[in-house]
């Protein structure tokens, strides 16, 4: 049988680790065994395919689920997902959620004292285009404070969640918006040593995805996991 | 060209709101071959306390080793509720090749985030009362002391628990993926 090219293993300080004291919420649920390390069989490297039935246009305008326009800040947040090898990733099912413009969740476990916008629900989704293209048109999210510390805020920020080709391909990250103040006290930002890394978080301000006179544009790609070029190759 | 994948982030406390549309606990349509059945159990932390705000979602073959097939995709997605419990209704999948030709044992293969994950745990779950358990050549990876936590227990005809407990004795085994 034909051996299986595995994904390649993360980048040092690029991934954060389980443990992380400083976002206290990982003390009681970061593992605390050592991890057995997982060979990619088929069961790794297959992954669900997602139609189009299931995904709406109409699914990627945050602005328009409602009878009456969201307030805030109108913006088009668009990229590509590739992976490691530069590879467009077509097809893949991309999920964002996120606060209002005030900073609220429509979410029973969000006390914030902030007001919910009837008008906006923040949540979104899309299947990526044969180049891997994606666009979301939604409200620039109000930054919000957080119990992980004492005055404790969290910077402006996108939920996204991806499906790939594969299930180790499967990515949750958080989109930064450039310049936040915030980023440099926010330990889920600062998860990672690697300052690159971390600067990929933040998207950029895209004038060729900003609409004149309507909304500004926000430009963040997504690289997910690739593979080895052959099977066994070793990668430090 | 080489890029670095993107950096995990927490999927936070506020997941249902992106993820709650696609809550799939019946994976297996009327006309799906295979054995069904049922498993359910709960997310545990550190202090012993239910999870109620993961997403676990499971990936698996038909009952024919097969992964992704035009009859049976394979994917479940359930959101744990107050009581840190999960459910699917699924088939029992076939057996699927492994390293070095081999066949693996019939298994789940399980994805799960949360509030305090920065990334996420990756397990699986193998069949109670399965002999290919024995030489299944990812459970052997796992210290033998270790292996039952990633076995259901049966609870009656068709019904199967398994639980995950994220710290601690009994600690859940996972994967380094």
């Amino acid at each position: 049988m034909k051996s299986i090219a595995p994904y390649r293993r993360p980048y040092r300080d690029t991934q954060p680790d389980y443990l992380f004291p400083a976002y206290a919420s990982t003390v009681k649920r970061a593992p605390t065994q050592p991890l057995v390390v997982l060979p990619h069989t088929l069961s790794e490297v297959t992954a669900p395919v997602f139609g189009y039935d299931e995904v709406k246009p109409g699914d990627a305008d945050l602005t328009r689920q409602h009878p009456g326009e969201p307030l805030g800040e109108r913006i088009v947040v668009s990229g590509r997902v590739l992976d490691e090898n530069g590879r467009p990733a077509p097809n893949v099912l991309v999920e964002i959620w996120q606060a209002n413009a005030a900073g609220r969740y429509n979410h029973r476990v969000d006390q914030h004292d902030a007001p919910i916008d009837p008008n906006f629900t923040g949540a979104g989704r899309l299947l990526t285009d044969a180049q891997g293209q994606y666009r979301f048109m939604t409200i620039r999210p109000g930054e919000y404070p957080w119990r992980n510390h004492h005055n404790a805020w969290r910077p402006a920020h996108i939920h996204f969640s991806l499906f790939g080709q594969a299930i180790v391909q499967r990515l949750v990250t958080q989109m930064y918006f450039p310049g936040d103040p915030l980023l440099e006290y926010d330990p889920m930002f600062t998860c990672v040593a690697d300052e690159k890394a971390r600067n990929r978080l933040v998207a950029a301000l895209d004038w060729e995805t900003t609409l004149p006179e309507y909304a500004l544009g926000y430009r963040f790609d997504i690289v997910l996991r690739g593979r080895e070029a052959t099977p066994m190759e070793s990668r430090r | 060209m080489s890029l670095r994948a993107s950096t995990s982030q927490t999927i936070g406390p506020f997941l249902r709101i992106g993820l709650e549309w696609m809550v799939i606990e019946e994976l297996a349509p009327a006309g799906a071959a295979g054995e069904r059945f049922s498993i359910e159990g709960r997310v545990i932390d550190g202090d012993g306390k239910p999870v109620n705000d993961a997403a676990v979602e499971l990936w698996q073959a038909n009952s024919q080793g097969e992964y992704a097939s035009p009859d049976f995709r394979g994917f479940g997605r359930s959101l744990t509720d107050d009581a840190g419990a999960f459910r699917f209704r699924t088939i029992k999948p076939g057996r699927v090749p492994g390293p070095h030709g081999k066949l693996q044992a019939p298994h789940l293969a399980v994805t799960i985030f949360m509030r305090g994950l920065l990334k996420q745990l990756v397990t699986r779950v193998y069949f109670p009362d399965e002999p290919a358990n024995a030489d299944d050549p990812v459970l052997n990876l796992v210290p033998a002391e270790r292996r039952a936590t990633l076995v259901a227990i049966k609870k009656g005809a068709g019904a199967l628990e398994w639980n995950v407990v994220l710290q601690g004795r009994n600690e859940t085994v996972f994967f380094d993926f």
